[in-house]
């Protein structure tokens, strides 16, 4: 496990991404301060009017503005490379020769994109936490319900959105882990996770399909408003959990079937 | 080595294992006998299934039928007590480009859950130095050379004392100093008391380092035994080399040996010959079969008949030539 986390943040294209997120909150706080104008309530993407009260608002707005592409591109690329990125290089043989087990690798490689998951998302709130602090001071934050609430309780509160969103992209770690099993092209594999997400919440959109909607992985993506309510709410939460608990249930049985009888040729 | 099974028995056996993939059959059928403590040459075209069989072996692809037992015990099921007993190299090395020497071995002894993390270090750097790597190990891999990468694959398979050595070419990219070593490596190896099984295209490395031979021909085994026994396969040649082709000819006719060829002067020349010293040597060629007198006779009754020897060997053939005729000299792939 520790080497797989090894590998995964050795590597220049990890960080690379992972930059690229922090890049999202230093965007937006650059911006909202270099305008003359304060953003007016319910103007840009939500949160946005918050962020000079209380600049841990910035991380929440950033993590607003990556939720419906850059995130999943990211979990896509680390999901979608899991199997077929070492099937590609051909490591993958002599990872199964050492021996390493095939369950035991599916399960490793599982828990290191968990991991990146939280990386990824942490990386975007304490980035926009931090720029924001900078730039804007640390206030007193209105939370949704009205209430306000001092600097502790809203960091607190923005780890909890972080975990939220971390949760959120489980499904689609599980569903790239299968995906990446069936190929031994892992670009092929990060294109088909990342036009997944794309298209659930496409499909998300149209009301004609509303029988389907609770049924996909990114129903709740965008549902952590409910944390930011005092008390906090915590149905969303289990909601999504549940949903995200189904999708690695079901998609981690046909990696499982998948990976445990593949020939592997590569 | 920790032991396990009894010398008796085969380090690998197989019996009618088959591969196929779709209708093409990769390896057809084969019933492979490898010796413990054998260096086994396991030799083939391309593309013949060697490296399939390989695979099949350690467990990274099923076999369509047939079964297999490495180390005495039954795979596909044992497969979790069998491998960490088993070094491999298949089809060539395979790295993160990423990571350095010492971080991509680190990574595969720690993919062996049975591998004592405490240790780790220590067989890192054992291995790295067993295949001359010691000085490169902290550099990435993505700047190693070819040779570089299969000596660091060698090292991999060396990271744990192992029983068994499954080495798919591991002398491919290697300058002279490296093929060398592999040898020395593989008889050190052998000498410990592990079964070496090594396939490879170079007839010679075979020859020199293998004691038991097995020979792949489009997906089926068509020979093998031990290395003497393969090579007594074809027949002994004696050679003649001398200006007196006819009288050689007829002389060993005259012995009852079957010939084989006569090369050199042709019976036109025959007057240019008798001329003297400065005349052209020809080759006369037969086979020296269980009935054949012993070689001191065939000189002296050469001689005997007037022939000018100047030239004569007794040669056994080659596994080369074994190969050619078991695997036939079409240079195309069979596939
Ligand atoms: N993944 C695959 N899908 C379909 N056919 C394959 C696959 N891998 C190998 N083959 C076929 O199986 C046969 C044996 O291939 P294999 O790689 O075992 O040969 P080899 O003896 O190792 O050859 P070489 O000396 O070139 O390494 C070939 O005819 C090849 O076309
Ligand atoms: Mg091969």
């Amino acid at each position: 496990m520790r080497s797989e986390l090894r590998v995964l943040f050795g590597r220049p294209r990890t960080w690379a991404m992972l930059l690229a997120l922090a890049a999202i909150p230093i965007l937006i706080a650059v911006a909202v301060r270099l305008s003359s104008e304060p953003p007016g309530p319910g103007e840009g993407p939500p949160f946005l009017d918050r962020v000079t009260q209380n600049g841990l608002f910035v991380g929440m707005t950033a993590l607003v503005v990556s939720i419906p592409l850059f995130l999943p591109l990211t979990v896509g690329v680390v999901a979608g490379d899991t199997i077929a990125g070492e099937a590609s290089l051909g490591t993958l043989r002599y990872l199964l020769v050492a021996p390493a087990g095939r369950v035991r690798l599916l399960v490793v490689k599982y828990v290191a994109a968990a991991v990146f998951c939280l990386a990824a998302t942490l990386t975007v709130v304490v980035v926009g936490a931090l720029v924001g602090l900078a730039l804007f001071g640390a206030g007193p934050a209105t939370l949704l319900s009205g209430d306000t609430v001092g600097v502790g309780e809203s960091a607190v509160r923005a780890l909890l959105v972080a975990v939220y969103v971390t949760v959120s992209l489980l499904g689609l770690s599980a569903v790239g882990l299968f995906v990446s099993t069936l190929t031994e092209v892992p670009v092929g594999a990060m294109a088909a996770t990342v036009v997944l997400s794309v298209v659930a919440q496409v499909l998300g959109q149209l009301d004609q399909l509303a029988w389907l909607h609770p049924w996909l992985f990114s129903r709740h993506w965008l549902g952590f408003a409910d944390l930011l309510r005092q008390p906090v709410s915590w149905d969303s939460f289990g909601d999504n959990a549940l949903l995200q608990a189904g999708y690695v249930a079901v998609f981690g049985a046909l990696a499982y079937g998948r990976f445990v009888t593949k020939d592997v040729l590569s | 080595m920790t032991g396990g099974s009894s010398p008796a028995e085969p380090a690998i056996r197989t019996r009618g294992l088959t591969k196929r993939f779709g209708q093409q059959a990769a390896v057809d059928g084969i019933d492979l006998s490898v010796p413990s403590g054998a260096v086994f040459g396991f030799l083939g075209p391309n593309g013949s299934g060697k490296t399939t069989t390989i695979r099949v072996l350690l467990g990274l692809a099923a076999a369509t039928s047939g079964e297999t037992s490495v180390l005495g015990q039954p795979m596909p099921r044992a497969l979790a007590d069998v491998l960490p007993r088993v070094g491999a190299l298949v089809e060539g090395p395979a790295f993160y480009p990423f990571l350095s020497g010492t971080a991509n071995l680190q990574r595969l002894d720690a993919a062996d859950r049975r591998a004592s993390p405490a240790s780790r270090h220590q067989r890192v750097a054992a291995a790295l130095e067993r295949v001359g790597l010691g000085h490169a190990a902290t550099k990435r891999v993505r700047a190693y050379s070819l040779g570089m990468k299969q000596r660091l694959g060698i090292a991999g398979a060396l990271l744990s004392p192992r029983d068994l050595l499954v080495l798919d070419e591991p002398t491919n990219g290697l300058d002279p100093q490296g093929t060398r070593e592999v040898r020395e490596l593989v008889r050190s190896l052998a000498a410990d008391g592990a079964t070496v099984f090594v396939s490879s295209h170079l007839l010679a490395e075979v020859e020199q380092m293998c004691t038991h031979v097995g020979v792949m021909s489009a997906g089926r085994l068509v020979a093998q035994g031990t290395l003497d026994e393969l090579r007594g396969g074809g027949e002994a040649h004696v050679r003649v080399r001398t200006p007196d082709v006819g009288t050689a000819r007829s002389a060993l006719a005259g012995l009852g040996l079957v010939l084989v060829q006569a090369t050199g002067a042709a019976p036109s020349d025959r007057a240019a010959d008798d001329a003297g010293e400065g005349s052209r040597d020809g080759v006369v060629e037969a086979v020296l079969d269980g009935a054949a007198p012993p070689p001191e006779r065939i000189v002296e009754a050469l001689v005997a008949a007037g022939t000018r020897v100047r030239g004569f060997a007794v040669e056994r053939a080659t596994l080369e030539d074994r190969f050619m005729a078991l695997t036939g000299e079409g240079f195309d792939v069979v596939g």
